[in-house]
Order: structure tokens, then C-alpha cells, then sequence
């Protein structure tokens, strides 16, 4: 498909005044790879993902999308925001949102057309949202809202998928179920930038993690990173990494952990 | 009980020499007909970016702005223009999150408010006029005036229809327009000024107190029954021009401003908007099918 890697970060640092955020950070993605960022709040997640999107300049290094520098609006790019609860007062069905992922940067008036409500159909049909298709977005649950974002993002057939915080307040089923269609779509090629504080939802479909924290990171397979080692020469202080039926525990004394609430943090 | 009500004091309802009163009307009527198109359609955008507030804190802005031009002698639409597109450019300039835009809003509507009051108590001419500022004026708008709400109302729709879809793509999902390219910063900063001239015109009919009347009820109202791209629009301005029109109709005969008419029509299709929502809702909005494609 893509020649040479989707995404490729080179010495990527980036600082708001005196705070270093991450620095020399090297990341290459290919195409089809699954790719989680963890770390706590704060520790630059959603800039990272920022950088990428061409909204946050690097302080130094470089960052290329299918190498080119990444701009505003590339439609190689599809971007599955935070989950946040659209308010159900707000007049936007599921296939309106789906709709703007193909036209809605385009000046005038969404004129409607056969053949676009078709690409439409057949975007909600792919995610499994055609039943849910003519309800307002605020009406519908939280995991049937990230499925209808996800048709949104790849309405353009984007290179990379950038997923920010996606299982943010679904249950654990609807967790799932989100991964699982985000990771089918890797399977066409697509790689995958998946953002997340909790690592278990992720574990078996992720190929590499990148882990930043505390101005540091480390980028590597679960099994390299998601380690105690590994970790507690990340954060400076001991960590402990205890894996059990197949999920992984992090904990840590003195540090807040992956539940702060303030998720606000990492818009800096 | 009519009797009682046409009798003594300010009359409600006086349908005597309807027709003649029709003919002295026609530009107000048109005015109106403008403006609900016009609330109608700025209404919508209201609703989706939950603007509502910015809406009555420009309206009182413009308010002062009209009370100055009046003291000063100079065009009442240019004065309210004037004080509602500052207003919307404060508001769009300062406050870019929603919980700062309200503080904003909370501290520049007593201000306007307060000083409209003080221009209007300067002012030395006929109370009626002042007072019309505030809840509206039937028979005020002659020709001139008329060309200018037109063309004033043309800007607003021709503007609006320009940057339609990227702005509601910004306002039901910010984050993923500004993903896809979209200005958001800029489009909501050009709504606002939108929102300013829509008001500015507002404020001539309904008068200040009551902008909300054609500019939110409407929207609202339609947002409860469809959440269409297509249809809340046209519900919109079908509502915004059966509230403006028939509130006129109704405040002919009348002594009273024409406001309260308009804002019980109004008010009164809301009420039935949230009917009809209520049953869509409970009958589970559409009917999803059990199928994967319905």
C-alpha cells in the first residue's frame, strides 16, 4: 500500500516554557501498526497527538505524516476525539456527524446527494451504526457514539487513525467493542495511533506501546515496556508492573496513578 | 370579557378598521418577514453552539447603542448596530470557552443595560420611543429604514449560507473540524458577528427585552422535534415568521408594544415543539430496526 512508514518522529521534543513535555522522542509507524500512547495526565499524550494533527509546532525535531511535514486538515489523517457526550438537544443525527467527516470542511451549504448519503450508509454500515443512522447523536449511549465517530474518521480512507482517549467513560463491553473495531481497521492498512490511560482494553491487539512520562518515555512491545524495571526508570521512583490473567496492574506509591481526574491537563 | 379588555386602559385586541391599519403597516410587515428568516435561521446556530446568553447580553449592548443614537440624534439602526457588533466582538474576542464567555456576557449585559438606561433618561424627546427601544415598535419602521433591515437581513442570510456547513461541522464537533481543517477560532469569531447584525436588526422590531423571542424559541423549538440538517432550519423560520408576522397582526389594533404578542406566539408553538418532541422521543425517535440496515 504506503511505502515507508505512516508516521515517523525524529528527536520530537516538545516544551511550554521551562516544561519539558517529552523530548527526543523517536517513533516510526508502519502501515497496519497498532500503536497505544500511555502515560499519566499531563505527561503530553494529547499533544503528542496534536503534533501529529500539524496544531502543535515542535520545540525541536522532526515529525512527518507519510513523509511530509503534517498540516492542518490532511485528509490522510482521521482523528477520533476525546469521548465526550454530545448534548441531546443539539440537532446532529449520527449520519450528519459521519457526513461532515467527508465534506464538512467545505464552504456553502450541505446540499444533500444520492451518492454521498450512499458513501455515508455505507460508512455507518461498516462500523455497525446503520440501525442508529437517523437518531441524534446525544440520544445514543456512549459506545454507539464512538462507533459513529469512528465512521467519521475514516470517511476519508486516512493512513493513520488517531484515536485521543476514545474509551473515556464507556463500560467495559463497550470498551471492547470499540478497540475491536478500531484494530479491524489495521487490517486494511491502516495504522493506528491509540491514545489511552488504561492500558487492558488495548493489550492484545497492540503491537508496540509508547509510554511518556515525567519529561521521559519508552517505546517498545507491552512486554518490553510494561515492565517494573522498565518503569521505574521511567518515573524515577519504584513502580510495580504485576501481570495477572492477562491483564497488567500498575502501581506505584506516591504518584497519583493513570486516575487523576482532571483530563484538562494534557490539553496544554 | 373582550369588552372588558377593549374598553378602558390599554386596549389588547381592537379589530376595528383592520384593513386600513394592514395598508399603514406593509413595511413592518416586511421588516418582520426579514427577521424571521433571519432569527430563524442565525437560531439554528444559536442552539447548536449554545449561544443563547451571548444572544441577550448583545441585545442589551445594542440597546445602549440605539439609546445613544437617539440622544445624539443620529440613525437608531446604525447606533444598535454599533453597540451589538462591539458587543459580539468582546464576547467572541474574550471568551473562547464556554464558562469564560458567560462570565463575560454576565459582566457587559448590566453595563449596556445600565447605560441605555442612562441615555435614554437624557434624552428629551417623546417616551414612546424610548420605550420602544426596549419592547418593541409596531409602526415605527418607515422606508428608509425598511431598505436598510432588507439589505442588513440579506448580508446575515448570504454570510450565513457562505459559511453554513464548515460552521456546523465547528459547532457539533469542534475537535473533529478542527482535525479536518476547518477554522474554528475564525468561523466563530465571523458568527459572532453574524449573531451582532441579526440582533442589531432584532432590537427594531421586538426591541431589546425580547430578541430572544425570534432568535432562540424558534431553533429551540425546532431542535425538539428533528434533528435534520434540512428540516430544523425550515421548522426554524416557519416558527420565527409565524411568531414576528402574527405577533404584528395581532398588536394592530392594539395600544399595547407588539412584543408580548409576539413573544406568546412564540412561546406558544415552543410549547407545542415540546409536545410533539416529547411522543418522537417516546416512541424511541426512529424506529430502529432489528436488522442491520433498515
Amino acid at each position: 500500500m504506503t511505502p515507508g512508514p505512516v508516521l515517523s518522529l525524529v528527536g520530537a521534543s516538545l516544551s511550554f516554557g521551562d516544561h519539558r513535555v517529552w523530548s527526543g522522542l523517536d517513533l516510526t509507524v508502519a502501515p497496519g501498526e497498532f500503536v497505544a500512547v500511555l502515560g499519566p495526565n499531563g505527561s503530553g499524550k494529547t499533544s503528542l497527538v496534536r503534533t501529529v494533527l500539524g496544531q502543535q509546532p515542535l520545540t525541536d525535531g522532526h515529525v512527518e505524516v507519510l513523509g511530509r511535514p503534517p498540516r492542518r486538515g490532511s485528509r490522510h489523517i482521521g482523528y477520533v476525539p476525546q469521548q465526550r457526550l454530545v448534548d441531546p438537544s443539539i440537532p446532529v443525527r449520527a449520519r450528519d456527524l459521519v457526513r461532515a467527516g467527508i465534506d464538512g470542511h467545505r464552504w456553502g451549504l450541505p446540499l444533500p446527494g444520492r451518492r454521498l448519503r450512499e458513501q455515508v450508509d455505507g460508512l455507518l454500515a461498516s462500523v455497525g451504526a446503520s440501525a442508529y443512522a437517523d437518531v441524534p447523536v446525544g440520544l445514543l449511549s456512549g459506545g454507539e457514539q464512538q462507533r459513529v465517530r469512528i465512521a467519521q474518521a475514516v470517511a476519508t480512507d486516512p493512513a493513520l487513525l488517531l484515536c485521543d482517549e476514545p474509551l473515556l467513560s464507556l463500560d467495559m463491553a463497550s470498551q471492547q467493542e470499540v478497540v475491536a473495531e478500531v484494530h479491524s481497521r489495521t487490517e486494511a492498512g491502516t495504522a493506528v495511533l491509540f491514545v489511552t490511560h488504561e492500558v487492558n482494553p488495548v493489550l492484545d491487539v497492540v503491537d508496540r506501546v509508547v509510554y511518556l512520562g515525567h519529561g521521559a518515555h519508552r517505546v517498545g512491545t507491552p512486554d518490553d515496556v510494561l515492565t517494573s524495571e522498565s518503569l521505574t526508570a521511567l518515573y524515577g521512583a519504584p513502580v510495580d508492573v504485576l501481570r495477572s490473567h492477562g491483564r497488567v496492574l500498575i502501581t506505584a506509591t506516591g504518584w497519583e496513578g493513570h486516575h487523576a481526574h482532571d483530563h484538562e491537563d494534557d490539553e496544554r | 370579557m373582550m369588552a372588558a379588555l377593549t374598553s378602558a386602559g390599554p386596549r389588547l385586541f381592537d379589530f376595528d378598521d383592520y384593513g386600513r391599519l394592514l395598508s399603514l403597516v406593509s413595511s413592518s410587515l416586511w421588516a418582520a418577514a426579514a427577521l424571521g428568516v433571519v432569527g430563524g435561521l442565525v437560531g439554528v446556530f444559536v442552539a447548536s453552539r449554545d449561544q443563547a446568553f451571548a444572544v441577550h447580553g448583545i441585545s442589551e449592548l445594542s440597546f445602549a447603542g440605539a439609546a445613544a443614537a437617539l440622544l445624539l440624534g443620529v440613525n437608531v439602526i446604525v447606533g444598535s448596530m454599533v453597540g451589538s457588533l462591539l458587543a459580539a466582538m468582546v464576547i467572541g474576542l474574550l471568551g473562547t470557552r464556554a464558562r469564560e464567555r458567560n462570565s463575560i456576557i454576565g459582566v457587559l449585559m448590566p453595563f449596556g443595560l445600565g447605560l441605555g438606561v442612562l441615555f435614554l433618561s437624557l434624552y428629551p424627546g417623546r417616551s414612546a420611543n424610548k420605550f420602544g427601544l426596549l419592547t418593541g415598535q409596531v409602526v415605527a419602521v418607515d422606508e428608509p429604514q425598511l431598505a436598510a433591515m432588507l439589505s442588513l437581513s440579506a448580508v446575515v442570510v448570504v454570510a450565513l449560507a457562505i459559511i453554513w456547513r464548515p460552521l456546523q461541522f465547528a459547532s457539533v464537533d469542534p475537535a473533529g473540524a478542527a482535525a479536518r481543517g476547518v477554522p474554528v477560532r475564525a468561523l466563530s469569531l465571523v458568527f459572532m458577528v453574524v449573531l451582532g447584525l441579526a440582533v442589531a436588526l432584532a432590537v427594531q422590531v421586538v426591541g431589546a427585552l425580547l430578541v430572544l423571542s425570534l432568535l432562540i424559541t424558534p431553533a429551540a423549538a425546532a431542535t425538539r422535534v428533528s434533528a435534520s440538517p434540512v428540516w430544523v432550519p425550515v421548522i426554524s423560520v416557519v416558527l420565527a415568521l409565524t411568531a414576528a408576522l402574527g405577533g404584528i397582526l395581532l398588536a394592530l389594533g392594539a395600544t399595547v408594544p407588539i412584543s408580548p404578542y409576539v413573544t406568546t406566539v412564540s412561546f406558544t408553538l415552543y410549547l407545542l415543539a415540546v409536545l410533539v418532541g416529547r411522543v418522537r422521543r417516546r416512541r424511541g425517535w426512529t424506529r430502529r430496526p432489528v436488522a442491520a440496515h433498515g
